[in-house]
């Protein structure tokens, strides 16, 4: 038993950082989640990795795939998050790419998969209604067959980013008289298509990321059916599952609990450095303990997946553990700024030219909307609650 | 990157496993530990002759050359059966002065006994106003002659009763709480002046307080350099809390198991309360605390040789971590049990006695965050 990394790891470690370093785009470095970040600045890193052939790592070499192992994609995550860079959208590369080729024919894999990879074509998932949510199945949007066509209506929502996307994956009822989880198929839509609206819905931070989609009498090929017709909750199933390496967030959590000292140790209390304060010290403290569980809880998942058992069920306790840890990051470093805090950074015009906002600290600008934003964490991606119910069936067998 | 075993570990742990699954079943443990001996010296033979009590011992030493890691094997199923016999006072305290501190003689004399199981030892460290404090210490050893006079109070020494000697922490210069001026010793516990009193603990072991009363000890007995003993004493109780931790590991898994089980045999409002999500959600908060537990146990176990800053801060951050499941496991697992939970019969509440007082051994939840606090 050892936690060191080999020589070969370590080389490609030396490898990927240097790549890195001299690609980044450099004004985009720590950029995080920044309000003001332009569509072109969300992909720009995208379109170097995929120049590279490093955009997809996680799939089949023969798609474009790296054939990294699970700790080399670790690797890879972790020398991302130092830099808080902001890595590509997951929707293409992380949820229908794997969809496309795995279930898709082969015009569709020629159709989409290179615009997955270049970052080109910017993806959104279609699966959340109002009325269905948690109970992903008991959506209502339909698919009516009229030709070679389906004809789509309904009404999607929280589709995250769809403001900018050309094309996104939707969930449809095809058959409204079949049980629940069967009679829904998957379909790509091409977002231009008449019948597309899409509304954006205003969040906490005061940002747009995501959207209402309504769907009016939207006509779509039948050859943008993926699989079979009335199979769709078998993929939606896989694409949840899929790709779960980097969901408990660590490398980036780490970079943030660096970042909330740095903070601790500018702000004051008491006439010292906050950081001295024992109260908030050994709040950084357990921060920084479970996260070094959390960890080693996730090399051990992708130690046992390296060596071929898949990741199964615990990358639930990746999401639970992770999101908390993000969320008392947040919640900690919102703490830590004290009374700046509190200005609305968007109604604060920068009109000085500099970087310099025209109150506060610099570091104060994000801590409120990062914490507003994080709250969305244990909600998406299948709700924490879910997540435990998750557990409680496949591993504690209740 | 390997949390692999190697198949010597892994037959240790299968050996092991079977031992405590066959011969230390729940009701030989009632008795053992209701009997006026309170431990069973055959299973500590048995140990021996396994070659469990000499596995941490270098070869050279007259052991089997395993380390950190072999120790937390151990541990861990030990924690599984609440197994009491002393192999952290033994094996990984006494045995890691010796090992970090003894001269050749010293381990000439200790480590074969050790070894064959014929010699026990207690560790006594702790002193009724030290809380934690390896170096508030009001036991004092004087010079006299060639040799020494130990003078003092030693508070909890867990496993003294069984012991045939002691590793005795005293003062040798310096001031109350200073860092410089802690001595170690070791004494043969049948020393003239030496009077204990023995009791049970709560988590089904037995202690002793020790009175020192001018016993005199040889000038072999002193560990290492005369008053620089508290770096030792931090590396070698730095183990010592690894080992705990995966005692904790072993002993939360169980109580966690024994726990689904039984919220799935029992039956209320007409069924099982395991199909309550409130009973659901908790039992999996359990099992995440325990996993979060299994890593900083790792971490702590496979840093015990790092410098030494690194070493006491991933140590705290698992006594910690430990600590903080093991509390919320037991109190949990009691919860579920209903009134069954709190009785002497079920087994649960025994488990969960050991997961509390775990937590204060060797410095509890508050203690090393402290510690890694101020080691940031
Ligand atoms: C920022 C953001 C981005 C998103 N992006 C997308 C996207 O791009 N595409 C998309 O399709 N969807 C997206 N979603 C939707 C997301 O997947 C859903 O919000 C999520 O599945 C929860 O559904 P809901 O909001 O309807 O909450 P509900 O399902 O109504 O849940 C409300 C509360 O009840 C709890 N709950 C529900 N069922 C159970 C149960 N069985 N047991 C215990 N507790 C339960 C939940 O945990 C939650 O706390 C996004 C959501 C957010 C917040
Ligand atoms: C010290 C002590 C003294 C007592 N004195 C008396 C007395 O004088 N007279 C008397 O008649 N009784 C007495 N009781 C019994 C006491 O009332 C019961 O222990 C109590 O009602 C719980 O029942 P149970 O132990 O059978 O646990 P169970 O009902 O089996 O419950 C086990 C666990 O499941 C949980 N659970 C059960 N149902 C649900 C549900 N629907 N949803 C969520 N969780 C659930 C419980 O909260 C508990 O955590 C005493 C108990 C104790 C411990």
């Amino acid at each position: 038993m050892n936690l060191e990394f080999t020589p070969e790891e370590q080389a490609f470690r030396d490898e990927v950082r240097a790549f890195i370093a001299e690609n980044y785009p450099k004004h985009l470095a720590d950029f995080g989640m920044r309000e003001d970040m332009s569509p072109e600045d969300m992909v720009a890193w995208h379109k170097v990795l995929g120049e590279k052939g490093w955009s997809v790592p996680a799939w089949p070499v023969e798609y474009g795939g790296t054939g990294w192992t699970p700790t080399q994609r670790y690797i890879w995550s972790e020398e991302n998050a130092r830099i808080n860079a902001f890595m590509p959208l997951p929707f293409g590369v992380a949820m229908v790419g794997p969809v496309i080729y795995t279930f898709g024919n082969e015009e569709q894999k020629a159709k989409h998969l290179p615009g997955i990879r270049s970052g080109d074509v910017w993806w959104c998932q279609g699966y959340s209604e109002p009325g269905a949510g948690s109970d992903l199945a008991s959506l209502k949007t339909t698919a009516v067959r009229d030709g070679d066509h389906y004809v789509i209506n309904g009404q999607k929502t929280w589709t995250t980013l769809a403001q900018h996307a050309d094309w996104g994956f939707f969930l449809c009822r095809t058959d409204p008289t079949a049980k629940a989880q069967e009679g829904i198929s998957f379909i790509l839509v091409d977002m231009k298509t008449p019948g597309v609206e899409v509304k954006p819905i205003k969040l906490l931070d005061g940002g747009y990321e995501v959207n209402e989609t309504w769907l009016t009498d939207v006509r779509v090929p039948v050859e943008n059916l993926v699989g079979q017709e009335n199979k769709g909750w078998t993929y939606a199933k896989f694409l949840l599952a899929h790709e779960r390496s980097g969901i408990a967030g660590v490398a980036r959590s780490k970079r943030g609990v660096e970042k909330l000292r740095e903070i601790a140790a500018n702000e004051t209390m008491d006439g010292a450095p906050l950081i001295r304060d024992f109260d908030f010290a050994r709040k950084v403290s357990q921060l920084e303990i479970d996260l070094a569980a959390l960890e080693i809880t996730e090399l051990r998942t992708l130690a046992g997946e390296q060596a071929g058992k898949g990741p199964g069920p615990e990358s639930s306790i990746l999401k639970i553990k992770g999101t908390e840890i993000q969320q008392r990051l947040t919640e900690l470093t919102l703490e830590a700024v004290g009374t700046y805090g509190a200005p609305y950074y968007g109604s604060i015009a920068n009109d000085t030219g500099s970087n310099e906002y025209a109150v506060g600290p610099a570091h104060a600008q994000h801590a409120a909307a990062t914490y507003f934003n994080m709250r969305k964490t244990s909600i998406y991606g299948g709700s924490n609650e879910i997540q435990r119910n998750i557990i409680t069936k496949m591993i504690l067998g209740l | 990157m390997d949390f692999n075993f190697t198949e010597e570990q892994e037959m240790v742990r299968d050996g092991l496993s079977r031992l405590v699954r066959e011969q230390y079943d729940w009701e030989t443990r009632r008795k053992a530990i209701a009997s006026s001996e309170g431990w069973r010296p055959e299973v500590w033979a048995q140990l021996a002759e396994l070659g469990i009590l000499g596995m941490p011992f270098s070869e050279a030493d007259g052991g089997f050359g395993g380390g950190a890691v072999d120790a937390m094997v151990i541990m861990q199923e030990f924690g599984k059966g609440l197994v009491v016999e002393p192999f952290v006072p033994t094996v990984v305290c006494a045995g890691g002065f010796l090992k970090h501190g003894g001269s050749a003689a010293q381990k000439e004399e200790h480590i074969g006994g050790i070894v064959a199981g014929s010699r026990v030892f207690a560790f006594a460290y702790a002193e009724p106003r030290g809380r934690f404090d390896y170096a508030d210490l009001e036991t004092t050893a004087k010079k006299d002659g060639s040799g020494w006079v130990l003078n003092g109070h030693k508070a909890v020494v867990i496993g003294a009763p069984w012991a045939s000697h002691l590793i005795v922490t005293a003062r040798t210069g310096g001031e109350r709480r200073d860092r410089s001026g802690v001595s170690v010793f070791v004494v043969d516990k049948s020393s003239p002046g030496i009077v204990t009193r023995d009791y049970e603990t709560v988590d089904g072991r037995r202690a002793s307080e020790v009175y020192f009363e001018n016993v005199s000890v040889p000038a072999e007995a002193l560990i290492g350099a005369e008053g620089e003993g508290l770096a030792l004493i931090e590396l070698v109780t730095d183990e010592a809390i690894a080992a705990l931790c995966a005692e904790a590991c072993g002993a939360m898994k169980v109580a966690h198991a024994m726990t689904v089980e039984y919220s799935r045999q029992r039956k209320q409002f007409g069924v099982p309360i395991g199909s309550f999500q409130v009973l659901q959600h908790r039992m999996v908060d359990m099992y995440t605390a325990y996993e979060q537990a299994v890593s900083l146990t790792y971490l702590a176990t496979l840093r015990l040789g790092s410098d030494e800053t690194e070493r006491k801060r991933t140590v705290s951050a698992a006594k910690v971590g430990v600590g903080q499941s093991a509390r919320l496991i037991g109190q949990e697992a009691v919860q579920i049990h209903g009134g069954n939970g709190v009785t002497d019969e079920y087994a649960i509440g025994h488990y969960f006695k050991r997961l509390t007082i775990f937590d204060a051994e060797f410095g509890n939840v508050d203690h090393h965050m402290k510690r890694h606090v101020a080691l940031a």
